[in-house]
């Protein structure tokens, strides 16, 4: 084992004999580019809402659940999908949160969540762990699309003004610690 | 033949009265009044429900308020009970929304429960929202009892 390696780091150290430096600069170039649009396709692949629901655990929960809330059917037909709310947009914390998702694929594998009954069971636990995510970046995905800026509180029924003007406002509270429950169903709130 | 006889003749007589179109027309389906089995009638627009907030008149001492905002998509199941996010007498101070009466801590017995009493739990088997603009879609000739002790006053 240590031969091979060290055979390796002696041909990865010693000067190209065959290929121009030209060939390896731009070919470097080349692959690099090519290699980087192919990373970022598939990463971007698994953002869509085909791939979410590739999965009964997905498709048969929470994509039904969806469905009928404001933020799938609406009357302007704007909608979010999946990634919209579960994933950061910027490229760093995407990255960090695809890395967390990895334990999603052995929860597929081991099928954590591969019946209702399952799913039900740990649903509790799984919504909490969204929620402290999102009180930890004052509801970030909310604030991607819904902007504070831009409310109009006498647009707002009295009720939503009036919370929106005061908690909000003074950023005592974040749009989750109000809106749980408003796209997917809640878990069993008795549970402690 | 033999079969047919053992069929009584007035179910074969009731079986031809309800293929008849004639009859159809007449007939009258109780879930969609004013309409024939056969026709197809159209359904009116759906109307969102109010949502001002205004404390409605109650009718009658012991009727359940109704509801003054929309609940549309509320979970209102074993797992979660978006109504008592609000209502609940420990959320009330928060939310400034009426905290349930003392009659939903009570079970069939009149004891006095520490939560919700289970034949309480389900918010919309009494109250219900309304909807803009439509008249009620039941004719009723109810009175208040109001109106009914002031009529006979001026008498």
């Amino acid at each position: 084992m240590r031969d091979f390696l060290r055979r390796y780091w002696r041909t990865l150290t010693r000067p190209s004999a065959y290929y121009s430096l030209g060939f390896l600069t731009i070919g470097g170039f080349v692959a690099g580019v090519l290699s980087w649009g192919a990373f970022n396709t598939a990463m971007e692949f698994t953002n869509t809402e085909q791939f979410c629901i590739a999965c009964h655990e997905m498709r048969d929960n929470v994509y039904q659940e969806i469905q009928p809330t404001i933020h799938f059917t609406n009357r302007s037909g704007v909608r979010a999908k999946c990634s919209d709310c579960h994933v950061p947009k910027d490229w760093t914390h995407k990255m960090a949160r695809k890395m967390q998702a990895s334990k999603e694929v052995w929860g597929w594998i081991f099928g954590t969540i591969s019946t209702r009954e399952k799913f039900l069971a740990k649903r509790r636990e799984l919504a909490e762990r969204e929620w402290v995510r999102m009180r930890a970046n004052d509801s970030l995905e909310c604030r991607n699309c819904h902007e504070f800026g831009s409310m109009d509180f006498t647009r707002q029924s009295k009720r939503a003004a009036e919370a929106h003007s005061t908690s909000l406002q003074s950023g005592e509270k974040t749009c989750i610690d109000c809106h749980k429950g408003i796209a997917h169903r809640l878990p069993d709130m008795a549970k402690q | 033949m033999k079969c047919l006889a053992t069929i009584p003749k007035g179910f074969v007589f009731l079986s031809l009265l309800l293929l008849t179109p004639a009859f159809a027309q007449q007939a009258h389906d109780p879930l969609r009044p004013g309409a024939g089995f056969a026709e197809d009638p159209k359904t009116a627009p759906l109307v969102n429900a109010e949502n001002d907030d205004k404390k409605r008149v109650r009718s009658y001492a012991m009727q359940p308020p109704t509801i003054p905002h929309k609940t549309d998509n509320y979970q209102l199941d074993r797992f979660a009970n978006r109504c008592m996010m609000c209502h609940a007498r420990t959320r009330a101070p928060e939310t400034q929304a009426t905290p349930i009466s003392i009659t939903h801590y009570m079970d069939r017995d009149g004891n006095f429960l520490a939560d919700v009493s289970p034949r309480r739990y389900f918010c919309d088997q009494c109250h219900v929202v309304q909807m803009e603009g439509q008249p009620p879609p039941v004719r009723s000739t109810f009175r208040d009892v109001d109106e009914i002790i002031r009529g006979k006053a001026r008498k």
